[in-house]
């Protein structure tokens, strides 16, 4: 046996090889566009590869606003395989525009009602809840002599002027969640002046729901009108921060799952879907959120206020997803344009 | 010279050949400037005439009150008999949806009224709940059913979207916020720049090159960062905070002090260009005739200096006013028409009114550049060849107090900085002041992370790499070929065009033109390639004129000695005009890097999940509310930029020793 015979056998037997490994991880990459939490994306995906590792999750994320709005935009050109972990309001805006792939994922009759879509088969699934609450800064409230909030309406006490911050609606679906809640706990005549009287106290509008949190942690500005979980996490971190649930009630919105119509990668998206509302994928939810899909999973949550379910209202997300354009507009409208420095 | 014109006509057919390849260079780089520029402009022009209304006429109803279906009538016909002041608004946007009870005046979900309907044109949607409805069949409902029924508009086109603009109070107050903005912060930042060039050129203070070098530094970090910086300072929690008396830095004043930041370099050297060439004669003449300092300052100074300061001014005011990444971070509730582009976009994904708001900004960007292409024009002719360059005398009063202004500035620049630096290494400010590296831990926020700023470097090299040959090559054929003028004056027109068009408005033209799947270059959307394309294009007009201010000072008779020679044109290019001009390409190259790695405008519309960039991370991270990381790779990007000048230098010292000998007697 000649060198040369021996390198062609070594070569030929790495090339079988090489192409056995290639066909055993037949890698399917899905794009999946997301509004969870950057932190927490790698832990999901890795959770998720735990159980199927052929599927490689490439992740689009971004703030709830704009990843509709892209999916919107991409309607005729979708770039997307699957939608994981998006407010529910706005996959009804994506199903009224016929993007989503309707299916019955396995297991979605395990599932609390509440969390699963009505159409059958259903477009989206729900994963957990996601309420809003106020951050508010102990540290520097004690500084500023402001006593803790324990309503909507106290925030607008004159005692808080320039002192409470809170997102754009147009921009972040925290922010829309607030107002289409308020407009349903007070009525919409109601709702408004609520909201005249808190923009006179609003330092300004973020971008981002989370900022708000943030901000407060950072004791840039004092109150800060945000969501449960980033609240719960800044106090981890080590932010002096009390998450206060004012008494009237607080919105919430579900993050759920979808599949985009015309994916080209339908059984993998299937996969992915089946797993997202499999046992394990809720127990994972239930590491930053308090209420998840799967009855008799959740457990308290470190740093969460405890009465946090009994005051999470009962959300008609039809009455806010159709009413979307025509509630941003007038928020525009009255909020908006008032853009003196304050 | 009789033997090179009988060369050159004895040559005549092999240039010919020589023409037309040259030709077919200059079309396919005019081809690439269509491409890149022209096209996409225009199909953001027609978008932002592309419009949605609700169409009335395109839906039947039919009514049954217990006594049979009425005959059905259209939506339009009901809406007609309404009063004139119940009819509905049929204006509306992508997202619109018109609730059908609406023109129903005795509607009661509690009725035992059914309903019937249907669409009555091929296209026509309307949702039951969430549900789409785009058949043409005849759907019934109850009347609580059928208050959740809500029609969509169908796309037209015409002005409705500038009427909604003009007519939005919102939207409107940007124009004049942004004009206001960045006419105090060009009279500020020239006044200023004046003052440190003069300093400079003036008198015999200290440490000048330092001070030279400190004014550059902002050119190598992104807008926002500015702004991040003033939030350390200024904000809430920020240690210089009793400056402001109360005042808040969110806003006008924020962005003012910001934009005084980082337009200043562009300022400062256009004046220092414009004190240096000024003719020492002249002053004199002035001291002969017995004019004191201030007269003279006045007489023959200024106006010395008038075109530099007036180009300064223009560039300034065109850099503030499409400049994005500051107001969004700083700005707070005052609106500036940039910053309304990304919030009608990214917020809204209100494409339309996006088209609208960059149109509106295109004007003054558009106006303030041809003012000042027409100044600099000027300014050419205004140099004499015999004028004697001014030698400073030393004068301790005004050195002293030149090197205060300066250190005032200097201390200005190198503070905002430090304070960036700062603010990143602690653990929590302002609660835990504690050194930490948490917030380099960029995997864990939002932006995409250390591989954004991977991703940054490469789309840098490749802008640079891939920029400078482009444009080089084509201001070769420009400046060098003969004949076919018509080619060459739209080519040039072309090359000027990139320096009006605002970034986010050339990013916001290449979404409409790229993400068409009808558009054969679609393949390019969402692609490092396409991030390479804005920002070569976006910074295509300095780079262009660098080259051929290098070109203009060779020789045209090298060319007529090439062909007498034989030789053919790229053989010339590659072993002459490439050796000679090359410290303009190296200069070139930088400037494009640097840009490439600070740009946030020409990119953020464009970016994907694989070619995140450090620049968009940064605005990102500070959207999150992660403040600190967003100032961490800020620093990333200025250090990066330090280290390329640092190569480029480098490489200019070796290659000039080596190539540029024949500069040297």
């Amino acid at each position: 046996m000649n060198l040369r015979g021996l390198k062609s056998t070594v070569a030929a037997s790495a090339l079988a090889l090489a192409a056995l490994t290639v066909s055993a991880h037949a890698e399917t990459t899905l794009t999946v566009y997301t509004a969870v939490e950057a932190e927490d994306l790698k832990r999901y995906a890795e959770t998720f590869n735990a159980d199927h590792p052929d599927i490689k999750i490439n992740w689009v994320r971004d703030s709830t606003g704009v990843v509709t709005a892209k999916l919107l935009a991409e309607k005729n050109n979708p770039q997307a395989d699957v939608v994981w972990g998006l407010a529910a309001t706005s996959l009804l805006l994506l199903k009224s525009e016929g993007m989503l792939e309707p299916y019955a994922p396995k297991g979605v009759e395990k599932l609390d009602k509440k969390f699963v879509d009505k159409s059958n088969p259903p477009t989206w699934t729900g994963m957990d809840a996601w309420v809003a609450a106020v951050c508010f800064n102990t540290v520097e409230a004690g500084k500023l002599g402001l006593p803790a909030p324990t309503s909507w309406k106290d925030l607008t006490k004159p005692v808080y002027k320039g002192h409470v911050i809170m997102p754009n609606p147009n921009s972040s679906g925290t922010g829309f969640l607030d107002v289409s809640s308020w407009l349903q706990l007070f009525g919409e005549a109601e709702g408004w002046k609520y909201m005249d009287a808190l923009h006179e106290n609003i330092a300004r509008y973020t971008h981002s729901g989370s900022k708000p949190c943030k901000l407060a942690g950072a004791g840039e500005i004092p109150i800060g009108i945000s969501f449960a979980f980033r609240g719960a996490k800044e106090k981890a971190n080590g932010a002096p921060i009390e998450v206060i649930v004012p008494s009237e009630g607080i919105g919430w919105d579900m993050e759920a799952t979808a599949i985009i119509a015309g994916t080209s990668k339908l059984d993998a998206a299937k996969t992915l879907v089946d797993w997202t509302i499999s046992k394990k994928a809720n127990e994972m939810y239930n590491t930053g959120y308090a209420v998840v899909a799967y009855p008799g999973v959740a457990k308290p949550v470190p740093n969460f206020p405890d009465n946090i379910i009994e005051k999470m209202i009962d959300n008609d997300f039809e009455f806010a997803a159709n009413n979307r354009k025509a509630i941003l507009e007038e928020w525009q409208k009255r909020y908006d344009s008032k853009s003196e420095a304050k | 010279m009789a033997s090179l014109g009988l060369g050159s006509r004895a040559a005549k057919p092999k240039l010919d050949r020589d023409a037309w390849a040259v030709r077919a260079f200059m079309l396919v780089i005019a081809l690439y400037l269509v491409v890149a520029l022209a096209l996409p402009l225009t199909v953001m022009l027609s978008k932002s005439l592309s419009t949605y209304r609700f169409d009335l006429t395109a839906f039947e109803l039919q009514i049954d009150k217990g006594e049979g279906w009425s005959v059905p009538v259209t939506l339009a016909s009901l809406a007609d008999a309404l009063p004139a002041d119940k009819r509905p608004e049929l204006a509306t946007n992508h997202d619109g949806r018109f609730g059908v009870v609406d023109l129903l005046p005795d509607f009661s979900f509690r009725a035992k009224t059914r309903y019937r309907l249907r669409n009555a044109a091929d296209g026509a949607v309307y949702l039951y709940g969430s549900e789409r409805i785009a058949d043409r069949e005849w759907h019934e409902y109850s009347s609580n059913e059928f208050r959740r029924v809500v029609v969509r508009p169908a796309a037209s086109r015409g002005l409705d979207n500038y009427r909604t603009y003009f007519s939005t109070p919102s939207l409107v107050q940007s124009i004049e916020n942004s004009a206001w903005i960045a006419s105090v912060s060009t009279v500020l930042t020239v006044t200023l720049a004046f003052a440190f060039a003069y300093a400079l050129a003036r008198t015999c203070m200290p440490l000048k090159g330092l001070f030279r070098l400190v004014a550059l530094i902002p050119i190598l970090v992104p807008s926002l960062l500015p702004g991040i910086a003033l939030v350390y300072l200024f904000g809430n929690q920020g240690f210089l905070k009793e400056l402001l008396l109360g005042e808040s830095i969110y806003g006008p004043i924020g962005i003012v002090i910001g934009s005084v930041f980082f337009t200043f370099p562009h300022a400062f050297i256009i004046i220092a260009t414009a004190l240096a060439i000024s003719d020492s004669r002249l002053h004199e003449a002035a001291v002969s005739l017995k004019a004191g300092a201030w007269r003279r300052f006045w007489t023959v100074t200024v106006p010395g200096a008038r075109y530099g300061l007036i180009s300064a001014a223009f560039v300034v005011f065109t850099l503030v006013i499409t400049d994005f990444g500051l107001p969004k971070v700083i700005g707070g509730q005052y609106d500036v028409l940039a910053v309304d582009i990304y919030k009608q976009v990214i917020g809204q994904q209100n494409f339309e009114m996006g088209a609208v708001v960059s149109v509106v900004l295109l004007v003054p960007a558009v106006i303030a550049f041809a003012v000042d292409r027409a100044i600099q024009r000027r300014q050419v002719a205004a140099l004499s060849a015999r004028a004697v360059p001014l030698e400073p005398k030393p004068d301790p009063a005004a050195d002293w107090s030149g090197f205060a202004l300066c250190l005032v500035v200097a201390v200005f620049i190198v503070g905002i900085l430090a304070v960036c630096q700062f603010a990143a290494l602690v653990k929590l400010w302002p609660y835990d002041l504690s050194p930490s590296l948490r917030n380099y831990e960029f995997d864990r926020m939002d932006g995409g992370g250390w591989e954004a700023y991977g991703n940054s470097i490469r789309m840098a090299l490749y802008a640079a790499a891939i920029g400078t040959a482009v444009v080089f090559v084509g201001a070769y054929l420009v400046e060098k070929t003969q004949g076919f003028r018509t080619g060459r004056t739209l080519f040039q027109f072309l090359a000027m065009m990139p320096m009006a068009i605002p970034g986010m408005v050339l990013g916001l033209a290449y979404i409409f033109f790229f993400n068409d799947p009808a558009n054969p270059l679609n393949f390019l959307y969402g692609t490092m390639a396409i991030l390479v394309l804005s920002t070569v294009t976006h910074f295509y007009t300095v780079s262009h004129l660098t080259a051929v201010t290098a070109l203009k000072q060779m020789d045209h008779e090298f060319e007529s000695v090439s062909a007498s020679l034989k030789q053919p044109v790229w053989r010339l290019f590659a072993r002459v005009t490439v050796p000679v001009c090359l410290p303009a390409i190296l200069d070139i190259s930088i400037y494009l890097f640097v840009n490439a790695m600070t740009t946030v405008s020409a990119v953020v519309f464009l970016y994907a999940p694989t070619t995140k960039l450090a620049s968009v991370a940064v605005l990102n991270m500070d959207d999150a509310g992660d403040i600190a990381p967003a100032a961490a790779m800020g620093m990333m990007i200025f250090y990066t930029n330090v280290a390329a000048r640092l190569v480029h230098l480098a490489l200019t010292r070796g290659l000039l020793a080596r190539t540029q000998a024949w500069r040297r007697r």
